[in-house]
């Protein structure tokens, strides 16, 4: 018999997207219809009741995220996926959380804005809002594929993070990501990791809900499990009940910010390409990061020495490992589909150690590579 | 009588934040009542609630809690009900918390006819903020955003569950707190949807400022305005006036959302013909 060769298969980035979340394991989608992000919700709708699994949608976004979260209390993986507008009402509920501990994901598959905006064209606008959209002083894990197979791997990875560290995850697609679709060899299971949350080891008279193990990450007992405990968004001790002494609300959010900002080279992932002799550094990230790419190889004929860092993890943003190239890296694109996001916080890390020049388009197109290759050769 | 219903309290939770003379202790004991007589398992049972005044109750009571964002209690509860059908899911809302803000949810959750149980403390009023109008405020009263009286018209949350799918709407007062235990009862036996209106008293921002009396005055009015709804048949229109009805308002059968969805699983893993 010949052997069949594994071609892959051609798959859209939504729909690497939902195979990812059904191989990490997730077996609930509470969302609402949205472009571009909808064939996430018809896909999970389809297939999660093959494997048991649970679909919903909701009357409206706000309801898709509660209802994550509340499945997420049973102890089920959770979802949900929207775009810009949709993303900004989940916002509370995002919160909510982040405050509780609840792991979920959310995905964002970004289009023009601000409001309604261009609905079908790819856009990067959302990027501060992934970091800042709800409100007080939190901490969020933010994700962003540059391919399809990558979007498969890193819902994977959204996941894996969201259980490990009992926090909501955003995964920041754009447009073109969630609706391009390309030739994928994706990895079977077995052959890539996936974590499950970690339950308590005590009995329910010893175990508190909130207390930090050591980790900063307290075990998760879930509804219905016999460990009755309260969830609440307000400010709580590690019984889980309300406080507002100044001590409990500072040890608090302290440690929700620790338990990330002590894990950070679990949580940053970054790409880079060409740095190592590089005099100027393309940063760039999503659909932008294939351009760019490209930007690179055409510079590199024309002998100018142009390297890439892609950001996979953009919050926690990646600041050190973004440093370490700034002592000899003296310039620095930063193509971005926005006016100007994740560039303030490349500026930030640069420290005036090199010079940081943004390049925006926010008219619904990609950035081209030459676009990129005629700002390198300005800024040079 | 309270040490029948003692062991589903936190009693270390106590004293409670509502205010002397709040209805919201006399429904939340109806509720416990109502658990007691259902004979939930503590571990299966969950208490979903919202925002404001009537939400501070999932904390006071040992079963599953979750005190979710406001207005969003039923949207978290479905989320939980659809994820593990086997949980008995009760959800406590103010009138402001489920008629206003969480409305939507309201009447969604009354459509799909989701096991859920709602118990909505409805005192009139946003009390948790200080006096604000709600959606249940009757017309012309007086509220702290409505310094020249109310001008809207309220709901009747009975009927917009009812007319929303509920299969199952009952109201009762802090006054009839054996009913109220009773409809809860009978709201949680139901396979679906149950709606159950507790008519409670806020004598600190809507009976003060509405010249209702002390909350003696206010517990009487809710025995003098409600009209049991076996006896509202041999009434007259004229007699009814501007009265209230109490009791089942409404019980019909229809398919459960969780069990039906189960059938679509059944069918997706092909254990049962499409």
């Amino acid at each position: 018999m010949t052997e069949v060769k594994d071609f892959g298969r051609l798959m859209q980035g939504n729909e690497a997207c939902a195979e990812g979340a059904l191989a990490a394991g997730t077996k609930f989608f509470a969302g609402y219809p949205i472009t571009p992000s909808t064939e996430i919700a018809e896909i999970l709708a389809e297939k999660l009741p093959q494997v048991g699994g649970k679909f919903i949608q909701m009357e409206d976004e706000i309801g898709g995220m509660a209802a994550v979260i509340g499945a997420s209390l049973t102890g089920l993986k959770s979802i949900t996926a929207t775009s810009g507008p949709g993303f900004s009402l989940k916002q509370e509920n995002l919160g909510f959380a982040v405050m509780a501990e609840v792991p979920c994901v959310v995905v964002n598959v970004q289009r023009g804005g601000p409001s309604t905006g261009v609905p079908t064209s790819p856009a990067q606008g959302d990027v501060m809002q992934a970091r800042w959209g709800t409100h007080g002083d939190h901490p969020i894990i933010a994700l962003t594929p540059v391919s399809v197979k990558e979007t498969y791997e890193l819902t994977i990875k959204a996941f894996n993070l969201s259980e490990k560290f009992r926090t909501p995850v955003i995964l920041l697609m754009d447009e073109v990501i969630g609706h391009m679709r390309e030739r994928v060899q994706l990895p079977k299971q077995g052959e890539f990791e996936v974590v499950e949350r970690k339950k308590p080891q005590v009995g329910p008279e010893q175990y508190y809900p909130y207390r930090d193990d050591g980790t900063g990450v307290p075990p998760m007992a879930s509804f219905g499990e016999g460990y009755r405990h309260h969830v609440t968004g307000l400010v709580h001790d590690e019984t889980g009940f309300p406080s507002n002494k100044p001590e409990m609300v500072k040890k608090v959010l302290d440690r929700l910010h620790k338990k990330i900002s002590d894990h950070l080279d679990e949580i940053i992932m970054a790409e880079e390409t060409n740095l190592e002799d590089a005099e100027v550094m393309i940063f760039a990230y999503g659909s932008v990061a294939r351009s760019a790419k490209k930007a690179v190889n055409i510079l590199r004929k024309n002998g100018v020495k142009a390297g890439l860092f892609r950001p996979i993890t953009i919050w926690p943003f990646p600041s050190t490992k973004l440093q370490e190239h700034f002592n000899r890296i003296k310039k620095v694109v930063v193509p971005e589909m926005n006016m100007g996001q994740l560039v303030g916080e490349v500026e930030r890390a640069a420290a005036g150690k090199s010079i940081v020049t943004p390049l925006n388009r926010y008219d619904g197109e990609l950035i081209t590579p030459v676009e990129i290759v005629e700002k390198v050769q300005e800024v040079l | 009588m309270f040490a029948q219903i003692e062991e589903y309290f936190r009693l270390e939770k106590m004293p409670h934040i509502w205010c002397p003379g709040c209805g919201h202790g006399i429904v939340l004991g109806a509720m416990a009542r109502a658990i007691k007589q259902l004979g939930y398992d503590q571990d299966k049972t969950v208490v979903v609630s919202g925002i404001g005044c009537s939400a501070r109750a999932s904390g006071y009571l040992d079963f599953n809690t979750l005190h979710t964002t406001h207005g969003r209690a039923l949207a978290f509860a479905t989320g939980i009900k659809l994820a593990d059908p086997e949980l008995n899911i009760f959800v406590v809302m103010g009138d402001g918390d489920c008629t206003a803000i969480g409305g939507n949810h309201f009447i969604h959750a009354a459509r799909r006819n989701i096991d859920l149980n709602a118990v909505v403390f409805n005192n009139n009023i946003y009390g948790m903020t200080g006096g604000q109008y709600s959606p249940t405020t009757p017309q012309n009263k007086r509220a702290t955003t409505a310094p020249y009286r109310t001008i809207e018209r309220n709901f009747d949350l009975a009927e917009l569950a009812k007319s929303a799918g509920a299969t199952f709407v009952g109201r009762g007062t802090a006054y009839h707190a054996k009913m109220l235990t009773d409809l809860i009862v009978n709201g949680a036996k139901n396979k679906g949807f149950s709606v159950v209106e507790a008519i409670s008293q806020c004598p600190t921002s809507y009976g003060r400022r509405n010249k209702m009396g002390d909350p003696v005055d206010m517990i009487k009015w809710q025995k003098e305005q409600a009209v049991n709804i076996k006896a509202a048949g041999n009434m007259t229109q004229e007699q009814l006036g501007d009265k209230f009805l109490i009791g089942v308002l409404h019980q019909d059968e229809a398919p459960e959302y969780t069990e039906t969805y189960q059938e679509i699983i059944d069918r997706a893993q092909g254990t049962v013909k499409k």
